[in-house]
C-alpha cells in the first residue's frame, strides 16, 4: 500500500541503522511516547537495528493502558444497566477494572457493541430513541476530535438519549511528568506523529528547551522510526535540543486547525488520572459546562469509588520506562492477552501485550 | 485503536463542511470517513484516517523527504555506488511471527 510499503524497505532500513552506527559515539537514552511506536519496534525488531549503546524506552502513549481503573468499572456498571446499549472500541472490552471487565457483561446480556466510529454511536442513539446509549470516549488527542464531532453532532441534532464516558487524555503534560521525575533517564524523545497532527508540535517547544531534550516527531513505519531516531542522536551527540518533525507528511507546525476548533468547544483542559502512574495536572479532557449534559458520569450519577490495582501488576513501572516487560514475575505465565492481569497486556499498543506476542522468551 | 492509517480518497459526498465524507480505500478495503477536518482534501489524495476521521491529507512532496534524506546519505558514504531504486520493488522488512 502507498506510503506504508516503501517505508518498509529493509535496504534502506538498513542504511539509517548504518548510519546511526555511525554517528553514535556515547550511549543514549530514547523514549518513544507512543504505544503505536512501541508495537512497531517490537513487531519489526527496529531496537535491535540499532548500535547496543541506544536504549529505546517504551512511553505511557497507550490510552487503553492509561485509562482509570474507576473509569472501568463506571464503564462497566453503565453497561450492565437493562436501558442502555453501551458502546466502545474494540481493544477496551477485555480491560479489567477492579472485578470484571466489559466482555464480562456482554456474556451476561448486556448490550455492549463496538464500533469503528463515535459517529457510529449517534446514530446508534439516533436509530434507538428508547435506549439509552452511552459512547466510552478514552483515547490521546488523536481521538478527541472525533469524539468531540459526535458530541457536537448529537447536540446539534437534540439527541437527549446519547452520552459520552469519557477519559481523554493528553501527550505533552506526560512528556514533562516522565521528564520532571527525579528517576527519569531520557534524554530525548520521539513525540508521536499522529498527536501531532492533530495538535501540531508549537506546545513541545518549550519542552524542549527547559528540558534541554530533542523532542522528533515521528510517524509509525519502520523507516520513519529509525530516521526519528537518527534525527535525535544527531541532536545528542552535537549537544543540541531542538524539536524537529520527521513526519512531515502529515504533521504541520499547527497541526489540525478544524479540529482543535471542534474541540475546545466541546472539550477543557482538566487534571486526569493515569492508571499506574498517578495524577497528572491539565493532562486530560473534560466537558464544558455547555455539554454537561453529554456527560455519562452525570447522567448516571455515578459516584468516584477508589479501587487498589491489583498489587502483582507492575504495568506503572512498564508504563513510565522505568522496567521492560520481562521483568515483571507475572509476564507470559499468570497474565497472558487471554487472561491479562493489567491493561497493559490487553492493547495492542501496551508495551505487554505487544512483547508477547513478538517476543516472548523460548522455553530453554 | 490508535492506529491511524493512510488511505485513498475515492470519492466523497455531502455539501455540508461538517457532513462531508468521502469512501476512502485502504489497499482493496474502502471505508467511509468524516472529511470535516480536512476541507481541502480532494478525490485522489491520500489522507490519515483515525476512527472514522480524516485527520490529515498526506503532502507528497513531503513524503519524499525521507527518500532524499536517504539518497543524501548514501552519496556521502557510498559515492560509488549506484542508487538507482530497484524496479521490482525492494524487500520489505520482514515481521516477526506473532506466537500465539
Ligand atoms: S505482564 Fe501483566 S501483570 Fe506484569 S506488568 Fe504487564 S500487564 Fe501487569
Amino acid at each position: 500500500m502507498k506510503y506504508i510499503d516503501e517505508y518498509r524497505d529493509a535496504a534502506l532500513a538498513k542504511k539509517l541503522a548504518a548510519e546511526i552506527h555511525r554517528i553514535t559515539t556515547r550511549p543514549w537514552t530514547i523514549m518513544e511516547v507512543c504505544g503505536g511506536q512501541t508495537h512497531a519496534i517490537v513487531r519489526f525488531g527496529i531496537d535491535e537495528l540499532l548500535p547496543a549503546q541506544i536504549t529505546l524506552i517504551h512511553g505511557p502513549g497507550c490510552p487503553v493502558c492509561v485509562t482509570p481503573i474507576e473509569i472501568i468499572d463506571k464503564a462497566i456498571a453503565i453497561a450492565a444497566r437493562k436501558d442502555v446499549i453501551f458502546t466502545s472500541f474494540g481493544d477496551m472490552l477485555r480491560v479489567p477494572g477492579s472485578s470484571s471487565d466489559l466482555l464480562s457483561v456482554k456474556a451476561k446480556g448486556g448490550d455492549v457493541r463496538i464500533v469503528y466510529s463515535p459517529l457510529d454511536a449517534v446514530k446508534l442513539a439516533a436509530q434507538n430513541p428508547s435506549k439509552e446509549v452511552v459512547f466510552f470516549g478514552v483515547g490521546f488527542e488523536t481521538t478527541a476530535p472525533a469524539t468531540a464531532m459526535a458530541v457536537y453532532q448529537a447536540k446539534q441534532r437534540g439527541l437527549r438519549n446519547f452520552s459520552m464516558l469519557i477519559s481523554h487524555v493528553l501527550v505533552p503534560p506526560a512528556i514533562e511528568a516522565v521528564l520532571s521525575s527525579p528517576q527519569s533517564r531520557i534524554q530525548a524523545f520521539l513525540a508521536a506523529g499522529h498527536v501531532c497532527t492533530v495538535m501540531g508540535y508549537e506546545e513541545y517547544i518549550p519542552l524542549a528547551a527547559k528540558y534541554r531534550v530533542p523532542i522528533v516527531v515521528t510517524g509509525f513505519e519502520p523507516l520513519d522510526i529509525l530516521q526519528g531516531v537518527l534525527m535525535c542522536v544527531r541532536q545528542l551527540e552535537t549537544g543540541r535540543a531542538k524539536v524537529e518533525n520527521q513526519y512531515s507528511r502529515s504533521v504541520r507546525a499547527e497541526g489540525n486547525r478544524p479540529a482543535q476548533e471542534i474541540m475546545t468547544r466541546v472539550f477543557e483542559v482538566i487534571p486526569r488520572k493515569w492508571r499506574g502512574v498517578g495524577e497528572i495536572p491539565r493532562s486530560g479532557l473534560g466537558f464544558r459546562e455547555a455539554y454537561g449534559d453529554f456527560d455519562a458520569e452525570r447522567r448516571f450519577q455515578l459516584e468516584d469509588q477508589a479501587v487498589n490495582e491489583p498489587a502483582d501488576c507492575l504495568s506503572g513501572l512498564v508504563l513510565q520506562g522505568l522496567i521492560k516487560p520481562a521483568a515483571c514475575p507475572a509476564f507470559g505465565t499468570r497474565c497472558t492477552p487471554e487472561h491479562p492481569l493489567g491493561a497493559t497486556m490487553v492493547s495492542s499498543e501496551g508495551a505487554c501485550a505487544a512483547y508477547y506476542r513478538y517476543r516472548r522468551p523460548q522455553p530453554a | 485503536m490508535c492506529l491511524a492509517v493512510p488511505g485513498k480518497i475515492i470519492s466523497i459526498s455531502g455539501d455540508d463542511p461538517l457532513e462531508r465524507t468521502g469512501k476512502v480505500d485502504f489497499g482493496g478495503i474502502a471505508r467511509e470517513a468524516s472529511l470535516a477536518y480536512v476541507p481541502e482534501a480532494r478525490v485522489g489524495d491520500y489522507v490519515i484516517v483515525h476512527v472514522g476521521f480524516a485527520l490529515s491529507r498526506v503532502d507528497p512532496d513531503e513524503a519524499a523527504k525521507v527518500f532524499e534524506h536517504l539518497r543524501e546519505m548514501g552519496e556521502l558514504s557510498e559515492l560509488n555506488e549506484s542508487n538507482e531504486p530497484d524496479s521490482v520493488g525492494p524487500p520489505t522488512i520482514p515481521e516477526r511471527r506473532a506466537r500465539e
